[in-house]
């Protein structure tokens, strides 16, 4: 007898709210959006939250990386060969030539420091994968929306377009792209067209998943009891949309965007390590790879910090997105 | 059965054609609209007036757009001669594009190529597959115990790490470290011993991540299946589990399985470039990797007609095989 009683305070005690509601449920379980449920659920998975911190510190490098590479490593461009040994053209020392000096030690045959050219690798990594998702995601709402609300041909046409883009070879397409477009471009040139012309392929080929999504919500959203009586009240088409659907739609377009942002990280690489990408001396991650296949078997560190940094960045972000998929899931427990 | 069959056939053929319309858009309207002059595509950078007008007479590329489009779609189906520059060059019945770079057509490029790239991704594919849906399955059936979560999170990793990573990590240590492997590819006709064991590698590198994903797929899916009505029918009317399992819950759980296998194939047949970089097998990735540093267009060109091409038939395969497990679609 005594064990039970003992239990049943120890367990609200930590959820001391809980314990609250009676006196007044109506108005806590009205305060709760959909947005704060979402939050109090991430609080507690601590894989996602782990996650987070990654991403919100990884992005915190990007922005910072000039401070940061200024006050803990050397220039991205420059040379350093006297830490290069002259005979075989890897870096002094064991490890890849990691000291105090060169933290994550020093590319094999110029000498240029690995920890500059990893930390201004992430502003690449994370603008391409973010404003890629950023365009898919754009251009996936706004087009599953209309095929979802208006139905029709119109849903037609947008669908089979979904449907022949997902199914398109696209590493090939982009890659097919990449190469026709010219080295300047609307008053850019060389990197900054080569990373307009990344976001917006990538992006390209990103939309369809968006797409398909938000077509299907739309498709049975637009069904609902609380759309039907906004529209017998006599809303017009924007109002619904907007104020109807659009809120409704805020979750799985937030899920998707966190799910896509690693994949485009990968896609990102995936070009640079094939020369598409952005072109040296612009450091990237992948392209880091690419120049590791000639000397790896001698200096193997040099491929291992690159291939890290992207696995610990897409690993953050997948755990993330994971969470913040669980969290918004309203057949999730709690 | 039979019109679901006709439908999806002559889907793949709509699928195909417009694959070529855009294919064909790329190389000749974006050069267009850019402002890039597409004969430099096809000569390399050093390259002398003389030569470049040359180009530009062979493909036709002062005619109009309609005129290059027929020519284009006439030399696949019936090959077309080069005219220009004071000779003429002939390119056989598929003529996907003739390399000017490179004097030589680029259908036997392809033609030698493709078989690589299909025995690297079918070999993985099988792999992943066994290797995928097995886990996934147990870990839905033993969902929560420490097999789960240990599979699980290798999974995750597995979807996060780059193919190019992983395998120049493997050739790293098993190759050059341990001495297990020989990393070499070596023609199927060379030496059959060879080519599987300098397969080897690639394959398991391949599959390891595909089967991640699909061990996460399996999974999911197996765990809502488990809770739809007819299993617990199955269940009630005294089947053994095994049968259960392995007759009701895994046709349904194979469905979007063999969905995305035939998307990964076909992704993979042209996402293979990776994977030929890292372990150097001379497969069409590599091809278009060659050309992207000599800018070598027609080659990029044939090589993602091609592979559109392998992706389209892999997905009407998956259609067909949809029909043998699903009633409702055989029915229909």
């Amino acid at each position: 007898m005594t064990a039970p009683l003992h239990d049943t305070p120890a367990d609200a005690d930590p959820t001391a709210d809980i314990s609250v509601t009676p006196s007044g449920e109506t108005r806590a379980v009205e305060g709760r959006s959909l947005g704060r449920i979402a939050w109090n659920r991430l609080k507690k998975d601590k894989l996602a939250l782990t996650g987070g911190i990654v991403v919100v510190f990884l992005v915190l490098v990007a922005i910072f990386a000039p401070l940061i590479v200024d006050a803990f490593g050397h220039p991205p461009d420059d040379f350093h060969e006297d830490q290069i040994d002259p005979l075989l053209s890897t870096p002094v020392g064991s490890w890849g030539g990691i000291n105090s000096h060169f933290l994550l030690g020093v590319e094999p045959v110029n000498g240029r420091d690995v920890f500059s050219r990893i930390v201004y690798g992430a502003r690449i990594s994370l603008l391409v994968g973010f404003l890629a998702a950023v365009f898919a995601v754009l251009v996936g709402t706004v087009l599953g929306v209309i095929a979802g609300y208006f139905g029709g041909w119109l849903d037609a046409i947008i669908s089979r377009v979904m449907d022949m883009l997902l199914s398109f070879p696209q590493l090939l397409f982009i890659i097919a792209l990449i190469s026709v477009v010219p080295n300047q471009l609307f008053g850019l040139n060389g990197t900054g067209v080569r990373l307009l012309v990344m976001i917006l392929v990538i992006g390209f080929f990103g939309w369809p998943y968006v797409g398909r999504i938000v077509r299907g919500q739309t498709l049975s959203l637009r069904e609902r009891e609380y759309v039907e009586a906004a529209r017998s009240l006599g809303a017009g088409r924007g109002y619904i949309l907007f104020r109807e659907l659009l809120p409704n739609l805020i979750a799985p377009i937030t899920v998707y965007m966190t799910l896509m942002i690693p994949t485009n990280i990968l896609t990102e690489a995936a070009l640079s390590f094939l020369g598409a990408g952005v072109k040296p001396p612009t450091a990237s991650w992948g392209q880091m790879l690419s120049t590791a296949i000639a000397t790896y078997q001698s200096d193997p560190m040099f491929m291992i910090i690159p291939g890290l940094a992207i696995f610990i960045t897409v690993m953050a972000f997948n755990l993330f997105g994971d969470g913040v998929r669980d969290a918004f899931d309203p057949k999730g427990s709690r | 059965m039979l019109a679901y069959l006709i439908r999806r056939f002559f889907a793949a053929i709509v699928m195909l054609l417009i694959v070529m319309l855009v294919t064909f858009g790329i190389f000749f309207l974006i050069p267009k609209w850019t402002g890039v002059d597409p004969a430099t595509m096809y000569v390399g950078k050093q390259s002398d007036a003389a030569a470049l007008e040359a180009v530009r007479e062979k493909l036709g590329l002062g005619d109009p757009i309609f005129v290059q489009l027929f020519d284009f779609v006439k030399g696949i189906l019936a090959g077309r001669d080069y005219t220009g520059g004071g000779s003429t060059i002939h390119c056989d019945a598929p003529c996907f594009g003739y390399s000017f770079r490179n004097e030589q057509a680029i259908w036997p490029v392809l033609k030698e190529r493709f078989p690589v790239t299909l025995s690297l991704v079918i070999g993985a594919a099988i792999l992943w597959v066994i290797f995928g849906v097995l886990t996934g399955v147990v870990s839905a059936l033993k969902r929560g115990s420490l097999w789960d979560r240990f599979s699980m999170t290798v999974a995750l990793a597995g979807v996060s790490l780059p193919i190019y990573f992983t395998g120049l990590l493997s050739l790293a240590i098993f190759t050059y470290g341990l001495h297990w492997i020989d990393g070499q590819y070596v023609s199927f006709s060379d030496s059959p011993g060879g080519w599987f064991s300098g397969l080897l590698l690639p394959w398991i590198t391949l599959a390891f991540l595909q089967a991640a994903m699909y061990a996460r797929l399996t999974r999911a899916t197996m765990l809502e299946v488990m809770g739809e009505d007819y299993v617990r029918t199955a269940r009630a009317k005294g089947l053994s589990e095994s049968t259960v399992i392995g007759k009701h819950a895994m046709r349904s759980t194979m469905a979007p399985i063999l969905t995305v296998l035939g998307m990964d194939i076909g992704a993979l047949i042209g996402g293979a470039i990776l994977t030929e970089t890292t372990y150097s097998i001379p497969g069409l990735g590599q091809a278009v990797l060659r050309a992207i540093g000599e800018r070598d267009l027609p080659v990029i060109l044939g090589v993602t007609l091609i592979t559109s091409a392998a992706v389209i038939f892999a997905n009407l395969v998956v259609d067909l095989l949809y029909a043998v497990i699903d009633p409702r679609v055989r029915l229909a």
